[in-house]
């Protein structure tokens, strides 16, 4: 089963990577647009002109990376490091869309969360993009989803993510983001962040009750020595809500928790 | 004493010694030694080779492309009438081109690749042969890859044949640019990944503070809700800003002074041209009104100001005439005000103006985004069934023409951020940023040609451009459609003469450029009304222009801002033949062109171009 998933994961991906390069190259067939400089120097060299002036006109396809958090969280005394990166290739349409997330725990010295996605991206309104993929944690305990989202800017500048995720055991959660960003200066920005988890149904492996299962606000000053290379320190509150705060509290767990940070947001 | 000139011999022939003729870049000579502050070349015949070399800008070492180790590339002297033979030689290790910009010459020698000719691979040489064929300011440039941002321009000056009805008793070029120090190719990739990043003038809490101090808070929330709602910014004002740019004038940054001389009580004619990349300056040279003489490389009746915003790609040639013994300071700023160039006009050699700071940033307005609600005058009457050709044109002070005009439906979707829901003329405009200043400025609306105008037919029909764009994802293109995505171009036929009117959908100031027809802006003017190689179309702008579609061929049509042309902003305008002339060699003449045109048989083309 979990063969089959990873093969499945790979293929969504491989077909992401052809979308994003194949729908964004124009296929001109014949015959072409405009051929009239072809009586002068001939149609075998105009063609390939005529096709290279075309395609740097418009269907380029850049590559993105950024660690929007990239950070030690400091909660009680426990050490943890923190990545939140996601990054595309691709055209102004379609892209490949990769995020990844986790925790590792400095103390323990292991992974304790972390998941990646791979994803089709394309763009449906002037803001917003339409995403679907597949998403793989291979902590705690591997498992694998499917992935619908939608991610873009909202009015009054909301960067959003929203995603369902459907695991291989059939749950149904989702997840629901949105920064906010104050620049107090050119270089100083005040980051604000809030992340909304549900779950449709109790998923027990994950310690989760069904309801709205998480809340985290955040808020990291950060200051761009550069656009590229921003240093920050912030505070991150999270807790649990509802049936999955009940069960956190069942089995001893505090259901709230502060986190100190201080990190890197870096892109490219 | 090692005087200047003597330091600058010693450099020149160390330079030569090494090898590196180039290490003596051609603004290391000023004006005040009896040149423009470029090397000029003059005759029929032409050699020039574009290549890669080290120059120094604002004091620091860097690399450009240029022409025969020069940048700005020579000035190029011409004479109307003539027939000129220029050899492009590339240097480089990837294609080339030249463009002759505003020239009206065969369409196969217009130099552009894909469009007009195949452009120029590395190692070839590449002769354009043309008769030249009008007088006038105007320049030249790559029109290949990004070549343009790293110094791939110079000033072209066209001799008439007659006497030349602009008297003056001494003349200067301004090329104005905008120099980077960084790769073209990472500044369009930061600008389709994150651009806001480039831009260092945005509103921030300061800003909110201070607003709320003077407007109140209510009414400051107000405002920041209302840009917000839209996602757009009012300093949006340019893609790239003096954080990436040293700006500079004939390649030299403020810190490298272009000195010009003057005999106080002379005329002096400056020659501007905006040959940057993406900036479009607001020129002035405080204390010394301009009198604007011509516009895009023909007459204007003459017209005094203090100031004008000159666009990327426009030219304007006005009168000073400095009566006192004093040093002036001729000033371009960048529009979004992030930067500034200043040269010095001057009694003496070697002086330096005082820089003058830089003026407050301005910010965009409601009407930047098409939506002025005060004027109605572009409403749903337009489509009121007029059938073709059947004219009932009004021309207003803005130019409404009241006929049946085929328009693209364009929608909002990902590359279209907005749709100007009221577009509006704003030909009386002088530009952002110079609604309130305490002088005169330059309006489209005031401009007349000197002569009148060559074809006073009115239009047969109208055609509508939309020119459309994202910010957000930096997306930019005519009628929503991306020059990589294009599968037929703007069709003219021999002959006719159409209205092009252009709706601005985005909040940036558009310069648009038709290559081998002069746009004729419809802006009240009659029988005068200025015949222009490129046009600003304002934010949230609808502008008309007719156009005589008289030189058969494939002409490309774009804005010059070199990044939204990259990002697509670009179309082809196919002047077809008319009919019965089936299938002719391309281009039929015009006046003063020669009559002969290259035979395909053996691809030799001993009147056209060669590549060899």
């Amino acid at each position: 089963m979990k063969t089959h998933l990873r093969i499945l994961f790979l293929v969504t991906a491989v077909l992401a990577v052809t979308q994003a390069y194949g729908l964004d190259t124009a296929t001109h067939e014949a015959p072409p647009p405009w051929s009239m400089a072809d009586r002068y120097w001939g149609a075998e060299k105009m063609a390939p002109a005529r096709q290279a002036a075309q395609a740097e006109a418009g269907s380029q396809k850049n590559l993105f990376l950024m660690a929007d958090r990239f950070e030690g969280q400091l909660v009680d005394n426990k050490e943890s490091l923190l990545w939140d990166v996601q990054g595309w290739y691709g055209g102004d349409l379609h892209k490949l869309w990769i995020k990844t997330e986790g925790d590792y725990d400095l103390d323990a010295d292991k992974v304790e969360e972390a998941e990646l996605q791979a994803l089709w991206s394309r763009a449906i309104t002037p803001y917003f993009n339409g995403q679907a993929g597949v998403r793989y944690d291979p902590e705690p305990g591997s498992l694998t989803h499917g992935v619908v989202g939608i991610h873009g800017l909202a009015p009054y500048w909301f960067e959003v993510d929203a995603a369902a995720f459907v695991s291989e055991r059939g749950n149904l959660t989702a997840r629901l983001e949105a920064e906010y960003e104050l620049l107090l200066t050119q270089r100083l920005v005040l980051q604000s962040r809030a992340e909304l988890e549900l779950a449709a149904q109790r998923v027990t492996e994950r310690e989760l009750g069904a309801g709205v299962t998480s809340l985290d606000l955040g808020a990291r000053l950060r200051y761009e020595i550069v656009p590229e290379v921003a240093p920050y320190i912030g505070v991150e509150w999270q807790t649990a809500l509802g049936e999955t705060a009940d069960m956190a509290e069942a089995s001893g767990a505090d259901p709230s928790r502060t986190a100190f940070v201080a990190g890197f947001r870096l892109w490219f | 004493m090692f005087s200047r000139r003597k330091f600058l011999q010693f450099v020149a022939g160390a330079g030569a010694a090494c090898g590196a003729v180039s290490l003596l870049p051609a603004w290391a000579r000023s004006a005040t030694e009896g040149n423009f502050g470029l090397p000029a070349l003059t005759g029929t015949e032409f050699d020039l080779t574009i290549g890669k070399f080290p120059v120094r800008i604002d004091g620091r070492m860097t690399e450009a492309i240029g022409v025969n180790g020069s940048v700005p590339a020579p000035l190029i002297r011409l004479r109307e009438g003539d027939e000129v033979t220029l050899n492009v030689t590339n240097a480089l290790a990837e294609d080339t081109s030249i463009h002759w910009h505003g020239l009206l010459v065969p369409f196969h020698m217009d130099g552009v690749p894909g469009v007009s000719f195949p452009g120029i691979k590395p190692g070839k040489t590449f002769t354009y042969r043309f008769v030249v064929p009008q007088n006038g300011t105007y320049w030249y440039h790559s029109h290949s890859g990004l070549q343009e941002q790293l110094g791939h321009y110079g000033p072209i000056i066209i001799e008439p044949k007659g006497s030349n009805s602009v008297p003056y008793d001494r003349e200067y070029v301004l090329m104005l640019g905008d120099w980077t120090f960084a790769s073209p190719h990472r500044i369009f990739s930061k600008l389709k990944k994150n651009g806001e990043s480039l831009n260092f003038q945005q509103r921030t809490l300061r800003d909110l503070v201070n607003d709320a101090a003077r407007h109140g808070l209510t009414a400051t929330l107000k405002d920041r809700a209302a840009w917000g709602a839209m996602r757009m910014s009012p300093r949006d004002i340019a893609d790239v800003g003096g954080a990436t740019y040293t700006y500079v004038i004939n390649g030299r940054s403020t810190a490298d002074n272009f000195d010009m001389m003057f005999v106080p009580g002379e005329r002096v004619r400056l020659r501007i041209i905006n040959a940057a990349a993406m900036s479009l300056f607001n020129v002035r040279l405080p204390g010394l009104p301009m009198t604007v003489v011509q516009a895009d490389g023909l007459n204007v009746q003459p017209l005094e100001i203090d100031e004008l915003q000159i666009g990327v790609a426009e030219t304007y040639d006005v009168i000073v005439k400095p009566a006192e013994e004093r040093t002036y300071a001729f000033v371009a700023e960048s529009i979004d005000r992030s930067g500034q160039a200043v040269a010095t006009l001057a009694t003496r050699a070697g002086a330096r103006a005082e820089e003058p700071e830089m003026r407050r940033v301005p910010l965009l307005g409601i009407k930047d985004m098409g939506m002025n609600h005060g004027d109605m005058v572009a409403g749903g009457d337009m489509k009121n069934g007029m059938g073709h050709g059947s004219m009932m044109m009004s021309e207003t002070h803005g130019g409404e023409a009241r006929f049946h005009s085929p328009e693209a439906n364009i929608e909002r979707g990902p590359e279209v951020a907005n749709v100007a829901a009221m577009p509006t003329s704003r030909l009386g405009e002088p530009g952002v940023g110079l609604e309130n200043v305490p002088h005169r400025t330059l309006r489209y609306a005031d401009l007349r040609s000197l002569e009148p105008n060559p074809d006073s037919r009115q239009a047969g029909r109208e055609l509508v451009v939309h020119l459309t764009g994202n910010m957000e994802r930096y997306t930019w293109s005519f009628d929503g459609v991306r020059f990589s995505e294009v599968d037929k171009p703007i069709v003219f036929h021999e002959g006719e003469r159409v209205r092009l009117t252009m709706i601005n959908d985005t909040m940036m100031p558009h310069p648009v450029h038709l290559h081998g027809m002069f746009f004729e802006l419809v802006n009240g003017g009659e029988n005068h009304r200025p015949r222009k190689h490129t046009v600003v179309v304002k934010p949230g702008e609808k502008l008309s222009v007719d156009v005589s579609a008289e030189h058969v061929g494939d002409w490309a049509f774009h804005c010059h801002l070199l990044y939204h042309m990259h990002a697509g902003m670009m179309q082809v305008v196919s002047v077809l033949p008319a009919s019965g002339a089936s299938a002719p060699a391309g281009h039929r003449p015009g006046p003063g062109q020669p009559s002969h045109h290259p035979s395909m048989e053996h691809g030799d083309t001993p009147h056209g171009g060669t590549n060899s």
